[in-house]
């Protein structure tokens, strides 16, 4: 990511010695971050931390979340949307292991994030402490650095090589754990930020025989197709994959991380690929002979089967993470670096071309699931409401501007198969982990991160009850997120899969729920539910015109399934319609 | 899909606490059993090397390699088949002194094995051998008939026959 260069051109000298306690060395550290909002928990541990807080609440905004795990989503939302780094803290010992659903969530989907966890004092360290546990062997397999500190004259250091490494490169999350006797100890302190590591190679650097063998290869395809990823947003680079898709006429189709990096009604925008993506990019991703994939890992749930997966296409991987080439799917030819760089090289040895009939093909096989599909699905004419007429209600009031946050299930696939999209940024979702609950927490970090665009939670009956208790944090912060529950009483996606595939058997999957409306209400928050479609519109409109934070439940249709799908361990081709 | 073999992963790190389980954990998550494992310097002040043995496919492995090398403290990793390196393990046998005096077949395995007596007092010898698997193993039959009373054997430690660069690599950085 060029972020590294960014940081390297900010001001990096050592700023005059100071005689400080280690707590206000991590408030120092964080403001010359530039962090200026925090999600957390107080706690034993932590609790000099916070009494600094206190001393500089005019400068950090703390949000006190239900739930050391909606703190993660929070920062998480407020990472995804603003391309800053989220920033959590919680104490030790359960404080510390609640964070950890996040922190892993932020790593598969490589979101900046620093963690901060207190910790018991340096000499009860492997004592069974009260509120001890071993963060650190807990958290390594899921961050991307962690680090133990127990003598406060590590933390400046610590704390930027945190944010350098939780930023640079492949973004993701990185723990540092603090002993309560090294916030109270007193030190010299000096701050500067950190530009290299030296194990540590975020950027690998631009091949240009690779770009230029791939422009070959580009130039040279009949039916060539683009596969984006979030890679292309962490890399800041829409403007420049933009470019690269017009010059050289190839249909771009995305992951759900991938989606919003240029605009939904982009003419070669040709849908989304995977498990519930759309006809015709699964299908032709059998058929294309020029497969270009860019910031996207070929994760099981879009390739399907590996084993026939593009197997006729030559497959460009232009990627950040060494790792991930080969890792999954073969490359003819893998461009590393970061998406910004290797797509502006790419660019200028690009042919101008138009596979005009190639495009066709995706807008023949579009229409075949728009008339089988989409027309029903976003206008209905049965009686019960489905998912995607609430998505497409969502859109013609926001006109595609709003942030989508959505959580895991049924009504997460609709919501990134519908939701419309004018700028990058626009849709958090917990992709690789699946985090069910992650919505509601992320969309207010989404907010707070985003403060002038409207944000829409996009939840499930499901995973709204999984961190439902925060409806507390945004009725205390007031912050002004639309919340859309998509109620269906059903954890849909695994009554689907029992529907589909065991017969029908529903173990455990209808939900007899509460009055979620009077439970806003509890936490005055606006508050309305909606079962008939003549109300729906009506009921959008007023929710996105609220000033303030909104409830919207929407009861829909109970065992509506979503198409298309390919069965797991099928193959992109194999996508079933019905 | 390519036959399974012994590979040597050789990897030089920052010496930190907690780099062990970090990079245990590449191998755990991925069920692959750690054959041995070694820890020590390496030629480089200050840089840490790890020596590990693992029975593997090749393309397994090569992505394993990639997991290293992605961790942050992890400078660079490297595998090599037996073929491609010098390697030994050593071991230690504790054994009763008076057998050293009473059983003259036992100094002829000292002997014929090269094996080395680190230390002899009244109640026991300490006998040290170092060398491949096969030979190691073969001189704890023999030794075995007379009684062991401790044995221990270390971690596979090798050198590849190739160059490593890892002096380069970090020159480059410091520029």
């Amino acid at each position: 990511m060029d972020n590294t260069q960014t940081i390297k051109l900010q001001d990096t000298a050592v700023e005059a010695t100071q005689r400080l306690t280690g707590k206000e060395a991590i408030i120092k550290c964080l403001l010359a971050e530039g962090v200026d909002t925090l999600y957390g928990y107080p706690g034993g541990a932590i609790m000099p931390v916070y009494d600094e807080l206190y001393k500089y609440q005019d400068q950090l905004h703390h949000v006190l979340t239900r739930h050391e795990q909606g703190a993660t989503h929070a920062a998480q939302g407020y990472a995804r949307v603003s391309g800053k780094v989220g920033v959590a803290i919680a104490t030790s010992g359960p404080g510390a292991t609640n964070l950890i659903t996040g922190i892993a969530d932020a790593q598969i989907d490589s979101t900046p994030m620093v963690c901060i966890t207190g910790q018991v004092a340096s000499h009860l360290l492997g004592s069974d402490a009260f509120q001890e546990t071993d963060i650190i062997g807990i958290s390594t397999p899921v961050t991307k650095w962690n680090h133990q500190i127990t003598k406060a004259s590590e933390i400046p250091e610590v704390m930027a090589k945190a944010f350098y490494i939780a930023k640079s490169g492949r973004p993701g999350p990185v723990l540092i754990d603090i002993t309560k006797d090294a916030q109270f100890e007193e030190f010299d302190f000096a701050y500067k930020k950190c530009t290299a590591v030296r194990s540590y190679k975020p950027v690998p650097k631009l091949n240009p025989e690779a770009v230029k063998a791939a422009a070959d290869l580009i130039n040279n395809a009949k039916k060539p197709m683009i596969v984006w990823g979030q890679g292309v947003i962490l890399g800041q680079a829409e403007e420049e994959f933009k470019a690269v898709v017009e010059k050289s006429g190839v249909p771009a189709a995305w992951t759900i991380l991938g989606v919003s990096a240029i605009p939904t009604d982009h003419p070669l925008n040709v849908g989304m690929v995977g498990m519930h993506g759309n006809y015709g990019p699964n299908m032709l991703t059998n058929e294309c002979d020029v497969l270009i994939a860019i910031g996207m890992r070929f994760d099981d749930r879009v390739t399907g089967n590996l084993e026939t997966y593009a197997k006729q296409a030559k497959v460009i991987h232009f990627e950040i993470d060494p790792a991930e080439v080969n890792k999954n799917v073969e490359a003819d030819i893998a461009v590393l670096g970061n998406s910004k760089e290797t797509l502006a090289a790419l660019l200028p040895l690009l042919e101008e071309k138009q596979h005009t009939d190639w495009h066709n093909r995706f807008k023949e096989l579009y229409q075949i699931e728009y008339d089988k599909i989409i027309k029903d699905d976003i206008t209905p004419e049965k009686e019960g409401l489905t998912m995607g007429e609430v998505l497409e209600g969502i859109n013609k009031v926001s006109k595609g501007d709003a942030v989508i946050v959505s959580d895991v299930g049924q009504h997460q696939m609709v919501a990134c198969r519908y939701a419309k999209f004018n700028q990058s940024k626009s849709n958090v979702t917990s992709g690789g982990l699946g985090t069910m609950g992650f919505a509601l927490p992320a969309a207010i970090g989404a907010k707070m991160g985003a403060p002038d665009r409207p944000v829409v939670a996009i939840i499930g009956d499901g995973g709204y009850q999984m961190t439902i208790q925060e409806l507390g944090t945004i009725f205390q912060t007031k912050v002004p997120v639309k919340i859309v529950v998509l109620n269906n009483d059903f954890l849909g996606m695994v009554r689907q899969w029992q529907q589909l595939f065991f017969d029908r058997r529903y173990a455990s999957t209808e939900l007899i729920n509460p009055d979620f409306v009077a439970i806003a209400k509890g936490y005055f928050i606006e508050a309305k539910r909606v079962s008939k479609r003549e109300d729906l519109a009506g009921a959008l409109e007023e929710m996105l015109a609220a000033e303030g934070p909104y409830f919207l439940e929407v009861k829909v249709e109970k065992e509506d399934n979503v198409f298309p799908m390919i069965p797991t361990g099928a193959s992109v081709s194999d996508i079933r319609l019905e | 899909m390519s036959e399974i073999k012994t590979y040597t992963v050789s990897i030089y790190t920052e010496n930190n606490v907690g780099l062990l389980n970090r990079i245990s954990a590449i191998f755990q998550r991925r069920k692959i059993n750690i054959e041995s494992l070694n820890t020590s310097i390496s030629e480089i002040e200050g840089v840490s090397r790890f020596t590990i043995v693992i029975n593997l496919t090749e393309d397994r492995v090569k992505k394993v390699i990639g997991q290293l090398e992605k961790q942050v403290e992890v400078i660079k990793a490297y595998y090599h088949t037996d073929e491609e390196t010098i390697f030994l393990e050593t071991c230690l046998f504790k054994i009763k002194s008076d057998l050293l005096f009473e059983e003259r077949q036992i100094q002829n395995i000292i002997k014929e094995s090269s094996a080395r007596i680190v230390t002899v007092n009244k109640e026991f010898f300490v006998l040290e051998k170092a060398g491949r698997r096969s030979e190691i193993e073969l001189l704890y039959r023999e030794l075995s008939a007379f009684g062991i009373m401790q044995f221990t054997r270390s971690g596979r430690i090798s050198v590849s026959k190739e160059e490593m660069k890892i002096s380069s690599m970090l020159a480059e950085f410091a520029d």
